[in-house]
């Protein structure tokens, strides 16, 4: 069973009101569990709609999204859905709902109702997964936003979620806090096998995925491994542009340059270049 | 500024810093009512003592305690004065006259036991909130009053108000700066004119911000939501509240004072009437 499924999902905001827009228009996907998903697309492009879907804060006007077979249109499952979903989303300090790190970090396992030892635990483990243990009494506000961020998901995983949705989660880092945060998400994902939807913009993130799914206009464009930047053309409609190594890669190969048809990553360019 | 949510906590670790912020609260309310009990020197004397014990033990140097007689000095000094020149006293005690105001000796001692008196009451709590963070605070706060929500009275609710009003106050400040800046750099003026002028330049600072708060509470609220909140029920915390032995210790000795100060006023056994000497 998937661990997450949309069914023809539509989703119009301010429906029947003024200033209707429809953000989605029949989008199915359905994410296995421990699978690294990157959901790209333009602003607009429902992108976001999607995430908040995922662990019901929104519903679907019409179709159906399934969280491990459970319906978000249904309320009783409402508390189970997030716990195994959790989102980080893309504003650190509008995630963080404590003025010390531990007790922000121990928010979540406290509305599970745990046991004190046990929400301590889940705090230390979140903390040391994230690389911030040596924080944990200090403040957020002096911290870099590639810090902040790093606390938002730690909060998130003291939850021990199923699956975790970045929604734009790097978009206000800089490069090094980008880097951050990607280091951690891609071994959450590796070691322990959580899944990741990561909604991004940036395409040299979404090269780092298992599988990309593109959107545009509320609709997937898209969906697939690594040979979706071969549709130079159509992400280029779409708004999007190829991951940096990607170009680099076409336009050597344009200049009669023989390159290997996979190449999204940086490394994998420098390597294949080298050889 | 940015350690506003801090308030003016000096963090150093002392038995009284780790005292349950609940007995802390306690103590501060007991310390309060027995200051209004007192009607002698020596009342002011014991508590004075009391206080000093309490300063001694958290770690925090008097400066720092004493610094918040400051805000109130003025108003301890003008009722001094008002007490003194407007006493009605007896016509044998009487020092000088001077058109409408006489002064009397009792005059005096009671302005002296008043800014006494108001000096002690900004003291204690002054020392409650140095060496006790908000958040503990908050915390304590809720704990005692969750009898109150057996009423119906939302407690939980006001006091996750509290602790993010707190949490978002340095996060504002941060964001008035940059409203300030903003407008800065497109030619506003605030530091000229008169007052009005000057009230009226930081409307272009409110509305932006006033707009950002609310787009923030929004995220808030959808963040607090996915990580499974729903309200007091169901919720534990990490951190809990533990009355030690150290926190019946200071009980009792806040207790004892509390005993003696009524003892004092009272005097039920006649034990201060055997005294050989007055207390004064």
């Amino acid at each position: 069973m998937p661990i997450i499924e949309f069914q023809d999902v539509e989703y119009t905001y301010n429906e029947g009101y003024e200033g209707e827009t429809r953000a989605l228009g029949g989008v199915s996907f359905s994410i296995e569990e421990g699978a690294f998903v990157a959901l790209v697309g333009h602003n607009g492009s429902g992108k976001s709609t999607v995430a908040r879907l995922m662990n019901g804060l929104l519903l679907p006007g019409k179709g159906r999204v399934k969280v491990a077979g459970m319906d978000t249109a249904d309320k009783k499952n409402l508390f189970d859905i997030r716990k195994s979903v959790g989102v980080v989303f893309q504003n650190p300090d509008n995630q963080m709902i404590a003025t010390i790190i531990e007790d922000d970090v121990a928010f979540g396992p406290e509305n599970l109702g745990l046991p004190p030892a046990e929400i301590r635990q889940r705090v230390d483990f979140a903390l040391e997964a994230v690389g911030m243990s040596e924080h944990k009494r200090g403040t957020p506000f002096r911290l870099s936003g590639g810090q902040k961020q790093r606390i938002a998901i730690a909060g998130v995983l003291a939850i021990k979620p199923r699956v975790m949705v970045l929604d734009e989660s790097t978009a206000m880092l800089d490069p090094q806090g980008r880097k951050e945060v990607m280091d951690v998400v891609m071994r959450l994902n590796r070691q322990e096998n959580m899944t990741v939807v990561m909604i991004t913009h940036f395409m040299e993130e979404a090269a780092l995925a298992d599988r990309i799914i593109v959107m545009n206009g509320g609709r997937v464009l898209a969906d697939g491994g690594v040979e979706v930047f071969r549709r130079a053309a159509e992400l280029k409609d779409a708004g999007l542009e190829l991951p940096l190594a990607c170009s680099v890669a076409d336009r050597l190969r344009a200049a009669g340059l023989e390159l290997p048809e996979d190449i999204v990553t940086d490394e994998q360019l420098a390597g294949a270049l080298c050889r | 500024m940015r350690d506003i949510s801090f308030g003016q906590y000096y963090p150093v670790s002392s038995p009284v810093h780790r005292l349950d912020p609940r007995n802390k609260l306690i103590l501060v309310i007991l310390y309060i009512v027995a200051l209004f009990f007192i009607r002698t020197f020596t009342g002011f004397g014991i508590m004075a003592l009391t206080l000093l014990v309490m300063i001694l033990f958290s770690r925090v140097p008097i400066g720092k305690v004493l610094k918040s007689v400051r805000a109130v000095i003025f108003l301890v000094l003008f009722t001094m004065v008002l007490t003194f020149l407007f006493y009605k006293g007896e016509a044998s005690d009487l020092i000088a006259e001077w058109w409408i105001f006489h002064l009397y000796w009792q005059g005096l001692i009671s302005a002296a036991k008043l800014s006494l008196r108001l000096i002690l009451l900004v003291m204690g709590p002054a020392l409650l909130t140095l060496t006790t963070t908000p958040v503990e605070l908050t915390d304590g706060l809720e704990s005692l009053l969750k009898p109150l929500a057996l009423i119906k009275l939302p407690i939980h609710e006001l006091a996750i108000i509290m602790s993010i009003a707190l949490r978002l106050i340095p996060t504002l400040i941060e964001e008035t700066d940059k409203i300030i800046n903003a407008q800065k750099a497109r030619g506003a003026d605030f530091e000229s004119g008169n007052l009005f002028k000057r009230a009226k330049a930081l409307i272009p600072v409110l509305i932006p911000l006033f707009v950002s708060s609310f787009r923030r509470a929004d995220e808030l609220a959808d963040a607090m939501d996915s990580r499974c909140y729903r309200g007091a029920k169901g919720r534990t915390r990490m951190k809990v509240l533990r009355f030690r032995l150290s926190d019946l210790v200071a009980f009792l000795f806040m207790a004892a004072v509390f005993f003696v100060i009524l003892l004092l006023r009272y005097d039920w056994f006649g034990w201060v009437a055997m005294l050989p000497f007055a207390i004064l």
